[in-house]
């Protein structure tokens, strides 16, 4: 105990007060689950004072969202790209890397995607044409986070900053394309061309989903079982949990630090690209979904836990296609937000 | 300037042939998962007397303190203030209880001035009252005979300074009762006689001290009244009467009888306890072949550090080579160069006759090269972490564990389980997360850990820094197995001269990042090193 005193007082708070209400998985379903049901909670007073009924109001999301046939597609549809990115966002946190530069990392996969598509669908067959296509997401996604990566292997600046700008630079970089080398000459709208449906992501037979939420599935059940079963996931899980043993135990921080971020921008790259091949075709000047944030929150609520991400995300995901109009929704979902 | 005289001003009822304690526990009881910390503890604490908490590593002594600070609540038992009985709820609770805490390890923020470290959480308003903290700062500074620029950046003072900051910080609100726990850990010699001082002028004042150690010669050097925990009871306590009236060889004859048991008192390894000098050990045959050497080693200092400069050395096979110095002279920096944990700037480091200046830190793992760190919970182990996982963390992705990069828990249970049987770590489960062990527990996973897989050339910085006599007792004695049984070579840097004189072939002095010399381990070498740590030159 004496040697520990340190630690107790620093690292050690959760014996501090009771200690077993939060630990183990009640504690941790209890802390993913809690702060939704006290939002839904300050949600309801807030729609009580303006006068509407609570029950109904989220009833009509549930509904839309979850329990009509379209509803439940389209949730599920919306699901695809933001698993991805949660397990991007999971792969850097994990090795206390703040990658917050999704945004920029998806639009530029997004502007790559939709630029090259037409023409590598039309000259690889079907599938080809389309793993071509990711791997060229993933890619655009991996290496837009080399320079805040390197900047912070090598000199120690701080990611959160450099990550951040590069996403100013990365949307603009990726609008600037748009506009201009990968711009449709078929419209007047600033916007790329359009992949032929029929070169798009195959649906699941029977339904409007298209097949990304399968890989999706695949990509957290994958990140999950590298993170937990794997010495490259428990090398990122020393690294993130203390940095100074990695060094000491001789864990090659730069290039981890390095391997770490491009894979997590190759998955938010992944969700670009996932987006752009299942739902649109093409991306507009401007559009921006801004789904980097957003998962900040799930992610957390997981606590970073990859398995977790899928009801949190779902849930998410109802709560998103729920809240939207049908006829919004439609033109959401076919044309351009 | 009312209130910066209450600083010190202490009410005459608190102390001074007072009658009843200033503060008093009963049957204090706090259990955590698999341990009973304190069981079932009464103590009282008077004011002017330094009241010296005894015991070894996990007997409980911190776990007390807490308590008392409001960082834990205990399970059972009542807190009793001036005869009232009181809830610590919280730290704040405790401050304004009068009872202020130093904790072992620094508390202050390293890029505040020393100034604002002490107003930090003080007044309760937004604005911070600088000049009336100023005049207090002085005042309780020169009543404690200490001096302190205000100014300085916390971060920047060495640490029997800092330490000083703490004691003025929990004194600031008017403390009566003030917990020092392990208050000489990280002090040098000069930096304890100076804490000593300190102590006297609280005492003259009628402030109740809990003085925490481990080590019995401070209980006697500083206690008025000396209470012995063991396991989480108390085991005994000697009043000022009887500390007064007895000598000081039947007083620790009787406290290690108390700390120890009958039996233990007759151990080797308390003799130390009891001051006896322990002999230098005997020359003994080494072979002449070099295992690790260091030809003209600089590094470049970071931050506050005095980086080391043009060091030669050499360590023989089976040899264990000291390195004495008072702490701070280069010693990290020393052990990080040959570990592989920093670039060597200038010269170069050979194991067994092959250059590993630019090999990594796990390439030289698999060399045989082992560091045993002395910062076991900064860098040693992950504390999130299982025991297990901690005792494998320098083999990651290596086989029997990890098969194609997938693990194997089956053969890293077996091996842990064993390196927990043979270094008789304490730990409810090989499960358990590290950081819930206690400091003796985690040097021993860390010796585990560096000592199994055959290892040839071992740093260890300050291996026994910390422990209690029973451990420190059986580390060295492995330290020593080790390089006589199995002819592994040893680098032991330690502020502790006892125990280079009692283990080391050679020692070596760090004084200012330079080596001043290497003592054979002979008669008289305590002399000629101790003039070398104080930067005299070599003859």
């Amino acid at each position: 105990m004496t040697e520990n005193a340190g630690t107790s007082v620093l690292g050690f708070e959760p014996q501090i007060g009771t200690p077993s209400r939060w630990s183990g998985w009640r504690g941790s379903l209890l802390q993913g689950v809690g702060p939704i049901l006290l939002g839904l909670l300050a949600g309801g007073v807030l729609l009580l004072i303006v006068g509407r009924n609570p029950l109904t109001f989220y009833g009509t999301i549930v509904n839309r969202g979850l329990l009509s046939p379209s509803g439940v597609q389209d949730s599920l549809t919306r699901m695809a790209p933001l698993l991805f990115m949660a397990a991007g966002l999971i792969v850097a946190f994990r090795a206390n890397i703040w990658n917050i530069g999704g945004d920029g990392q998806f639009l530029m996969a997004a502007a790559v995607v939709s630029g090259f598509g037409p023409q590598i669908t039309g000259a690889f067959p079907g599938g080809l044409g389309l793993a071509i296509l990711c791997g060229m997401a993933a890619a655009a996604g991996g290496l837009w986070t080399i320079v805040p990566a390197m900047l912070r292997a090598y000199y120690g600046l701080n990611e959160i900053i450099t990550s951040l700008m590069m996403t100013f630079v990365g949307v603009n970089l990726a609008n600037l394309l748009i506009k201009g080398p990968f711009r449709s000459q078929a419209t007047n709208v600033p916007q790329t061309d359009v992949i032929p449906k029929d070169d798009l992501l195959p649906v699941i037979p029977g339904t409007r989903i298209h097949v990304g939420i399968l890989f999706a599935l695949v990509a957290i059940a994958m990140v999950h079982y590298v993170m937990t079963r794997t010495s490259f996931g428990l090398r990122l899980n020393v690294l993130g949990a203390n940095p100074r043993a990695a060094i000491h135990v001789g864990i090659d921080v730069r290039r981890l630090t390095i391997v770490a971020f491009m894979i997590s921008g190759a998955f938010i790259g992944l969700a670009a690209g996932i987006e752009i091949l299942g739902v649109w075709g093409y991306v507009r000047a401007d559009w921006n979904p801004n789904f980097g944030l957003t998962l900040f929150a799930l992610v957390f609520l997981a606590r970073l836990n990859a398995l977790a991400t899928v009801p949190l995300v779902g849930f998410y995901a109802v709560i998103s296609m729920g809240a939207t109009p049908p006829p919004e929704k439609q033109a959401c979902l076919t044309i351009s937000c | 300037m009312a209130e910066v005289s209450e600083v010190l001003d202490l009410s005459p009822a608190a102390g001074e042939g007072g009658t009843g304690p200033l503060v008093e526990v009963r049957g204090i009881t706090k259990i955590f998962p698999g341990v009973v910390a304190n069981d079932g503890i009464d103590l009282a604490v008077y004011g002017g007397e330094v009241h010296c908490l005894l015991g070894e590593n996990g007997a409980g002594k911190s776990t007390l303190m807490n308590i008392l600070s409001g960082m834990y609540r205990p399970d059972a038992g009542t807190i009793l203030v001036d005869g009232a009985e009181v809830q610590i709820d919280s730290p704040r609770v405790a401050l304004d209880l009068g009872i202020g805490t130093v904790y072992q390890h620094p508390t202050l923020i390293p890029v505040f001035t020393v100034l604002e470290n002490l107003v930090l959480g003080q007044g309760r308003g937004l604005s911070m009252d600088t000049k009336r903290a100023l005049a207090g700062l002085k005042q309780v500074a020169a009543d404690l005979g200490v001096e302190i620029d205000p100014r300085a950046l916390a971060g920047r003072l060495a640490l029997g300074q800092q330490q000083q900051v703490e004691i003025v910080k929990a004194l600031w609100g008017g403390s009566r009762v003030l917990i020092l726990d392990e208050p000489t850990s990280m002090l040098t010699p000069q930096g304890i006689t100076e804490l000593e001082k300190v102590l006297l002028q609280l005492k003259e004042r009628g402030l109740a001290i809990i003085f925490i150690t481990h080590k019995l010669h401070e209980a006697l050097d500083v206690g008025d009244r000396v209470t012995v925990l063991r396991r989480g009871r108390v085991v005994g306590t000697l009043g000022p009467e009887v500390v007064r009236s007895t000598s000081r060889d039947e007083l620790q004859a009787r406290i290690v009888t108390m700390m120890f048991g009958e039996e233990a008192a007759s151990l080797a390894g308390v003799a130390e306890v009891r001051g006896e000098v322990t002999g230098h050990r005997t020359a003994r045959q080494v072979s002449s072949e070099v295992m690790l050497e260091l030809i003209g080693v600089s590094v470049e200092p970071q931050r506050s550090e005095i980086g080391i400069r043009d060091v030669s050395l050499a360590v023989r096979r089976g040899e264990i080579v000291g390195v004495a110095g008072v702490d701070g002279n280069g010693q990290r920096e020393l052990a990080e160069a040959v570990a592989g944990q920093r670039s060597v700037h200038t010269g170069d480091v050979l194991l067994a006759g092959q250059s590993i200046r630019h090999t990594s830190v796990s390439g030289r793992q698999r060399m045989g090269l082992r560091y045993v760190t002395d910062d076991r919970v900064g860098e040693g182990t992950v504390s999130s972490l299982s025991v297990a996982t901690n005792l494998i963390l320098k083999r990651i992705g290596d086989g029997p564990f990890w098969k194609r990069g997938r693990v194997c828990d089956d053969a890293i249970s077996e091996c842990a389980t064993d390196l927990v049987d043979s270094f008789d770590i304490r730990t409810p489960t090989i499960e358990t997360s590290c950081g819930t062990l206690s400091g003796g527990n985690l040097q021993k996973v860390l010796l585990a850990r560096e000592l199994s897989f055959d290892p040839r050339v071992v740093v260890y910085n300050k291996p026994t820094h910390g422990l209690d006599v029973k451990t420190t007792y059986a580390v060295r004695d492995r330290i020593r197995q080790l390089a006589e049984e199995r002819q592994v070579s040893a680098l032991l840097i330690s502020t502790d001269l006892e125990e280079l004189l009692d283990l080391c072939d050679r020692i070596a002095v760090l004084f200012g990042g330079r080596l001043m010399g290497v003592v054979e381990n002979e008669v008289g070498a305590e002399l000629e090193v101790g003039r070398l740590m104080v930067g005299g030159d070599s003859r």
